[in-house]
């Protein structure tokens, strides 16, 4: 998932077309240019860790590839139920693409609880690969089978690979230390290994990363590594698997370039960084664990060399408080959370458009109202964002498209709350936090420079040599920051409304009018690009504009609508709040405006309420992410409109 | 461009700072009568005994009367919102350890809406001196019962009394695992100097209860602890290595401050007749905020300074041509 707009238009489609090549040896190889595969097994079964083992090697051999974890949000759901099923889906190409893929092609399915769970989902002719040790009477009726759907026909359609994955990894390691329990664990590496050769992946860095993963324990490292390559070897040596399938790396799909395989949370945590190191200003991290949030701080606080402090605070509303007084004494301030911890946190923010100090608030939205769905995702706390605080409490808002893109938004919040001296959201969610992608890694030099000046001078324009700490730069409105431990600029702020300029408390009719429109004004004047619209003909009636992470999939959806002959123009906002200053021009520019969004159509009612355009929703809140073939079904409904 | 010199530096570069070095420009707007006002004076005039200059150090409030209390300070400061000024100075405090950070709160702020912070900000010790008005009412709303108001109280939104069990401040802090905690009177100048004095001098976390008068909705409310008729029988003075009696002919216990065991401490947190003033516990243990920075010293002693380069690429790169 490269997502950038101007490849929209290239001739590449989320659909198949494999060519087969002649028999290799005793073994068919057959040439693909995309699969999707899906593991799914037991919450215990290791299914995220294969998952991310085969993403690693995909990376490494170079294919272009999109990732969608999805797991449960109980640690260890009963076993064998459907509702303790974990999985992993990986979409790899040898060509640029948008989407972790619509359905499997394969699904590695690891009991009868991982099959049944999954099914619906497989295209007639997908192929299964089973684990038959764990489809044992007990089991099936565990999941309300009263017969074996590996015999009874329900899996006809499909090409079904029979493997009794425990059995042979339990024989296979027979010769080690591990006891009987030890040596079942090891089966997703077998799995893995199995698909490896499947799809003449590298093995090394499987190997490598396991005995690293358990270098205090050389006995279970060598056991992996050993249950690994008896996978591989498996499929090589067994006549059940007669074709195994290449997928060429991408090399069109990438420009020149160092490349690496980066998820939504890693990305925003090494953009946290990065904009601390290019600000001069050393990051403070407080933050309260939560869902799908937490693993930005677990990053953070592996980075202390960094100069990054993170604060595990007591509640939501002590990690932003921190953050802010952080903020206060010139640190680079950010809180990192989820909806529900955004509502807690709401009055702070409040604290903070009063204070006008530089803070970041990350969102990494979820399934709601309440608790809802806490490792699925959505995007539907657009307008808790834009006005979820008392009074009038405008807050720029950044939304990246794509799990890599984490990292540049990070970038471009610190710059806009550094720069004008503003809370700033930024908005990922579930879907990008936990999914992957091939991500170019900067230059240092390319980053930008987010150097800030604090105040460091009496500023007072009635010359009497005191500081004035909302007195505001003509350009940005931004008032100076002057920080604890500067001599001559003591001042006291508060959420108390004050007055513009020396900012002492002041309950003037005229002058809270003066201050809440210049708030305001401040916000509304925030530097941001313009939007860029992809119309390959120029001809587009239609427009599908979206937001965040529904990139992938709408770009997805247009091209197929584009390939079946449809003029549909695509454009994405990054900025929410203020809008690019182009958007209202541009929405006018068409008949019709299609607006998808993972929530009833939070972005399609501020767009009419200000532009007065005739934005049609389509809304999706599954706490899943659109299918590129809903879209481009979606899109031609609306071009016959 | 002049030379800004902080307040208060001599010729010689020594700190000569006096009470009216720390008094603000804005006009003091509680109610005439009202015990902050001694506080104040009493703070601006011990500040200047710490030597530090005004720009290092920081006031931060919550809300309530007597979060207007920085507004009235030359030091830096911040008004912050209701219950959360404990978690704001922990930031600050844990970024800038450069930095003298107070805070500033009431029994409402404090205790009700911001007791979480309280008890965390008092577990974990990070370097911050706590200044807990205790009113036993809300003011600024105009008269409602608090947190610390005993049971039974009629006010506004008690008519037929109060039915909560009061906290006990200081017994909270202990319970919190606090570090330091004492208690001392708005009107005992003398007294209240000190206490700040001690509570200056711990590292890590302070908490200083004080008894202050709200002569509109409480008036009187320690009076027997003031009246000179009374209030040499209703307090016991605590004294570190002093003995002191819980009761008239109860056994004679020594003071001692740096007591680990909070037991004794405890007790006379709970103690009302007579009410202890003074010092109850004062154990020094390693404060948040240097263990925070040590980590990250010890971080770039073993690691290196961060190569962000090196970050981003990770150790699985694969390059494009």
């Amino acid at each position: 998932m490269t997502s950038r707009v101007e490849e929209t238009g290239s001739t590449f489609d989320e659909s198949h077309d494999p060519e087969s090549e002649p028999a290799n040896g005793g073994k068919r190889v057959r040439r693909l240019d995309r699969v999707v595969i899906r593991f799914a097994g037991d919450s215990g079964d290791g299914m995220q860790l294969t998952g991310d083992r085969f993403t690693s090697e995909t990376a490494g051999f170079g294919n272009d590839l999109s990732t969608l974890p999805n797991f449960p949000a109980e640690i260890r759901a009963p076993a064998g139920t459907l509702p303790g099923v974990s999985s992993f889906q990986l979409h790899f190409a040898d060509h640029d693409i948008l989407t972790p893929g619509d359905a499997p092609d394969v699904l590695v399915a690891m009991n009868p609880a991982a099959l049944k769970a999954n099914l619906a989902d497989l295209p007639r002719g997908a192929e299964i690969i089973v684990n038959t040790d764990e489809f044992t009477k007990r089991a099936l009726a565990k999941v309300g089978w009263q017969a074996d759907p590996l015999d009874d026909g329900t899996l006809a359609e499909y090409r079904v690979h029979p493997v009794a994955l425990t059995t042979l990894t339990v024989e296979a390691l027979k010769e080690t230390s591990l006891s009987r329990k030890d040596a079942e664990r090891a089966k997703n590496m077998f799995a893995l290994g199995l698909l490896s050769w499947m799809y003449h992946r590298p093995t090394e860095g499987t190997e490598t990363f396991l005995r690293a993963k358990f270098a205090k324990k050389p006995e279970i490292a060598e056991a992996n590594v050993l249950a690994f390559r008896t996978g591989w070897n498996y499929g090589e040596t067994t006549e059940s698997f007669a074709v195994s399938y290449e997928v060429a790396p991408a090399a069109r799909a990438f420009a020149p370039g160092r490349y690496r395989n980066i998820s939504g949370n890693l990305a925003l945590a090494y953009g946290l960084i990065a904009a601390s190191r290019q600000s001069g200003l050393p990051l403070f991290l407080g933050s309260y664990p939560i869902t799908p949030a937490s693993d930005i701080l677990h990053e953070l606080s592996k980075h202390k060399n960094f100069g990054v402090r993170t604060f595990q605070a007591e509640d939501e509303i002590a990690g932003i408080g921190a953050a802010l007084g952080a903020a206060f004494g010139g640190a680079l301030g950010v809180t990192t959370t989820s909806g529900p911890g955004v509502a807690l946190k709401s009055e702070t923010i409040g604290l903070a458009v009063s204070l006008e100090l530089p803070l970041l608030v990350v969102d990494i939205q979820r399934g709601g109202p309440s608790t809802g769905l806490p490792t699925k995702t959505e995007q539907a706390d657009l307008l808790q964002a834009m006005f979820g605080r008392n009074g009038e409490a405008p807050v720029p808002i950044v939304a990246p498209a794509s799990p890599g893109e984490c990292f540049t938004m990070a970038l471009e919040a610190a710059r806009i709350a550094l720069a004008y001296r503003t809370p700033v959201f930024l908005l990922s969610d579930g879907y990008l936090a936990n999914g992957s992608e091939p991500w170019r890694v900067p230059e240092v030099s390319e980053l930008p420079d987010l150097r800030v000046e604090f105040a460091t001078e009496p500023n007072a324009p009635d010359g009497s040599g005191g500081f004035w700490p909302y007195l505001r730069d003509p350009q940005t409105l931004a008032r100076p920051w002057a920080v604890p431990g500067t001599p001559g600029l003591e001042h006291r702020i508060g959420g108390i409304e004050k007055q513009d300029g020396t900012g002492n408390i002041s309950y003037d009719p005229a002058n809270h009018d003066h201050m809440v429109r210049t708030r305001q004004a401040k916000v509304d004047g925030v530097s941001v690009p313009d939007l860029a619209v992809d119309d390959p003909g120029g001809d587009a009636g239609l427009l599908v504009l979206g937001w965040g992470s529904t990139f992938g999939p709408i770009a997805a959806g247009v091209r197929r609508a584009r390939a079946a002959g449809g003029r549909v123009a695509q454009a994405h906002l990054r900025y929410l709040n203020p809008f690019p200053a182009n958007l209202g021009e541009l929405l006018r520019r068409y008949d019709r405006v299609l607006v998808p969004e993972m929530n009833l159509g939070q972005l399609a009612m501020l767009l009419r309420a200000r532009y007065l355009v005739d934005a049609r929703s389509f809304t999706q809140v599954s706490g899943m992410p659109f299918k590129a073939a809903q879209l481009a079904a979606v899109i031609s409904e609306a071009l016959d409109d | 461009m002049t030379e800004i010199k902080a307040t208060g530096v001599t010729a010689n570069g020594a700190l000569k700072l006096t009470a009216k070095d720390f008094k603000s420009d804005q006009e003091v707007r509680w109610c005439p009568g009202c015990g902050d006002y001694a506080i104040l004076a009493a703070v601006q005039g011990f500040l200047p005994e710490l030597g530090i200059p005004r720009e290092k150090i920081v006031f931060i409030s919550g809300i309530g009367c007597s979060s207007r209390f920085p507004y009235y300070l030359s030091t830096y400061g911040m008004h912050s919102i209701h219950g959360r000024a404990p978690a704001i100075a922990t930031g600050l405090a844990s970024s800038r350890p450069d930095l003298s950070v107070w805070v500033i709160t009431g029994d409402g702020d404090a205790l009700s809406i911001g007791g979480n912070h309280l008890i965390h900000a008092l577990r974990r010790n990070v370097n911050l001196k706590i200044l807990l008005f205790n009113n036993r009412i809300y003011g600024l709303t105009k008269g409602q019962y608090s947190p610390t108001s005993e049971p039974g109280k009629i006010t506004k939104s008690t008519p037929m009394g109060s039915l909560d069990e009061p906290f006990r401040p200081l017994s909270l802090a202990l319970g919190a695992e606090a570090g330091f905690v004492a208690r001392t009177i708005d009107s005992d100048r003398q007294h209240l100097t000190s206490v700040l004095r001690a509570a200056a001098q711990h590292q890590g976390t302070a908490l200083v209860e004080i008894y202050q008068n709200c002569n509109i909705f409480n008036d009187g409310a320690f009076e027997v602890l003031k009246d000179p008729a009374t209030r040499d029988a209703a307090l016991l003075r605590l004294e570190h290595g002093q003995p002191y009696r819980l009761t008239p002919d109860g056994e004679e216990i020594v003071h001692d401050v740096t007591d680990p065991d909070p037991t004794r401490a405890f007790a006379l947190s709970r103690l009302t007749e007579p009410t202890p003033i003074g010092v109850l516990r004062a154990v020094a243990r390693p404060a948040y905020d240097r263990q925070l920075n040590a980590q990250l010293d010890q971080a770039v002693a073993e690691r290196g300074e961060g190569d962000l380069s090196a970050l981003l690429s990770g150790s699985d790169t694969w390059m494009v041509r």
